[in-house]
């Protein structure tokens, strides 16, 4: 599984940095940067729910 | 035959004087009726009210709804009162709002908001101290619910110390449920003047603090000093009596479930706390008068279309309630996940100052009660009286003993 972000759509609201702190961070603006594109197995469900609260729908994951 | 079609339900509705925390049943029996409905507001116009979670998301999320409140369709104001006007990027479209509201995002990341969490502590430590040092019984929202946003908000603006209680007498002044409109107005006046001056300081001399940044936009071009300065009032106003009310509301609602109170007081675990945070978000909802929106192309849902011109209001407090989402959602319950919460909106203009708003309440919530163990409500819960027509939701004091 991959994740795919729309920075242009991210309102750096931080929710999914509070959701997978491993997996995604903040530039100095606040918009969403990606630590990890292939998150393991044992993060997918964190990325999961980070694509549920992210308000701006920037985050997918998708099948490799 | 044809069916006469029943008058549309008017909006707002009143509240069951018997649980004052839950949402007005008639919204909960419309919920289960289906996702949209036709209501009818003071004017006589009938936007449509969305009662579900998913519906709601789906709506706030979609690019053809619009929060500019002079698009065609948009819902009156929810009673003839409530006289807000256009609050800088909160009541504008893309790509206008997202290019404004970037500007200020920074400081609002998690980890610098993350950085401001010792200085909160500090706050709500001395607010308490005071507290613990001052007459007993208090009003909790006096004496601690109000000055703290008012404080916290003065640490991440870079308001000057010497000018606390200046800027402090102000800001209450411009929430005070007794000051008259032309108090309020003076009040506002001087604060802006006092961030306008405050912004031109920064242009020159500038800090690690968010009105230097705001300057900065200026210097690049990208606002002017009016704009700047109505942007830094916009940031100064909008967790003042969101996060105010949380505390009080919040303090009452687990007074009333002593169980409930008693996990917090015992628990230090930070991961508890903020979960206990986002499900007194979801139960409270204080932002209780629907979202306001119109809608600017054809859209399908539910079997049913809204059609470009029209209104819709998302009550997001029936959303937080949706038992689809959240089982048993009438029930407090701080273990449960409720991190899905619509409390503070979504899509684009989600809360900007969620993170911020979190810091505070997770800050409050795992400290009040330890420090205060033999806190109670100093008059009869009948007597309490809520904020039933006011924007936000709330009580208007909090008489307390400890
Ligand atoms: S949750 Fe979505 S909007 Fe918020 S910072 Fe992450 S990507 Fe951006």
């Amino acid at each position: 599984m991959k994740v795919e972000l729309d920075t242009d759509k991210c309102v750096a609201s931080g929710q999914c940095v509070l959701t997978a702190m491993d997996v995604f961070d903040q530039d100095d603006d606040g918009i969403v940067v990606l630590l990890a594109e292939e998150p393991g197995a044992d993060q997918l469900d964190d990325v999961r729910e980070a694509v549920a609260v992210c308000p701006a729908a920037a985050i997918r994951l998708v099948e490799k | 035959m044809a069916d006469t079609p029943l008058p549309a339900p008017e909006f707002p509705m009143p509240r069951s004087a018997k649980c004052p925390f839950d949402p007005p049943p008639e919204l909960t029996k419309l919920r289960e009726q289906g996702p949209l409905t036709k209501v009818r507001l003071w004017d006589g116009t009938e936007p449509w009210l969305v009662t579900t979670y998913a519906q709601q998301r789906a709506l706030l999320g979609d690019p053809r709804v619009s929060a500019d409140p002079d698009t065609p369709g948009y819902p009156t104001k929810a009673t003839p009162a409530a006289g807000e006007g256009k609050l800088s990027f909160v009541m504008m479209d893309d790509p206008e709002h997202a290019r404004l509201r970037r500007m200020v995002t920074a400081p609002f990341a998690i980890k610098k908001v993350e950085a401001l969490r010792p200085a909160v502590q500090t706050i709500v430590d001395g607010l308490i101290d005071d507290l613990l040092a001052g007459p007993n019984p208090a009003d909790l929202v006096e004496a601690f619910a109000l000055p703290l946003p008012s404080l916290v908000i003065c640490e991440l603006l870079g308001v000057p110390y010497d000018d606390h209680d200046f800027f402090q007498d102000n800001t209450k002044t411009m929430v005070r449920r007794t000051a008259t409109p032309d108090e309020r107005a003076a009040a506002s006046r001087e604060i802006g003047g006092y961030l306008g001056e405050l912004i031109g300081r920064r242009l020159t001399d500038p800090r690690d603090d968010l009105i230097s940044g705001i300057a900065a936009r200026i210097t690049a071009g990208e606002l002017d000093h009016r704009q700047a300065t109505e942007m830094a009032l916009l940031l100064l106003i909008a967790g003042h009596e969101t996060t105010a009310n949380m505390i009080a509301l919040g303090t009452l609602a687990l007074l009333r479930n002593p169980d409930q109170l008693a996990l917090l007081r015992e628990s230090d675990d930070p991961k508890f706390v903020a979960g206990a945070v986002e499900e007194l978000l979801r139960y409270l909802h204080i932002t209780h008068l629907g979202r306001r929106r119109a809608v600017t192309g054809d859209i399908e849902i539910a079997g049913r279309t809204i059609k470009a011109g029209e209104g819709v209001i998302l009550v997001n407090e029936i959303g937080n309630r949706d038992p689809e989402v959240f089982p048993d959602p009438d029930r407090l319950d701080l273990t449960r996940d409720a991190r899905r919460h619509v409390a503070f909106g979504f899509g684009v203009h989600q809360c900007l100052g969620q993170p911020l708003a979190r810091v505070e309440l997770q800050v409050v919530y795992g400290t009040l009660y330890k420090r205060l163990p033999g806190l109670r409500a100093a008059i009869p819960f009948e007597d309490v009286r809520f904020k039933n027509d006011a924007f936000i939701y709330g009580v208007h004091e909090l008489p307390v003993t400890w």
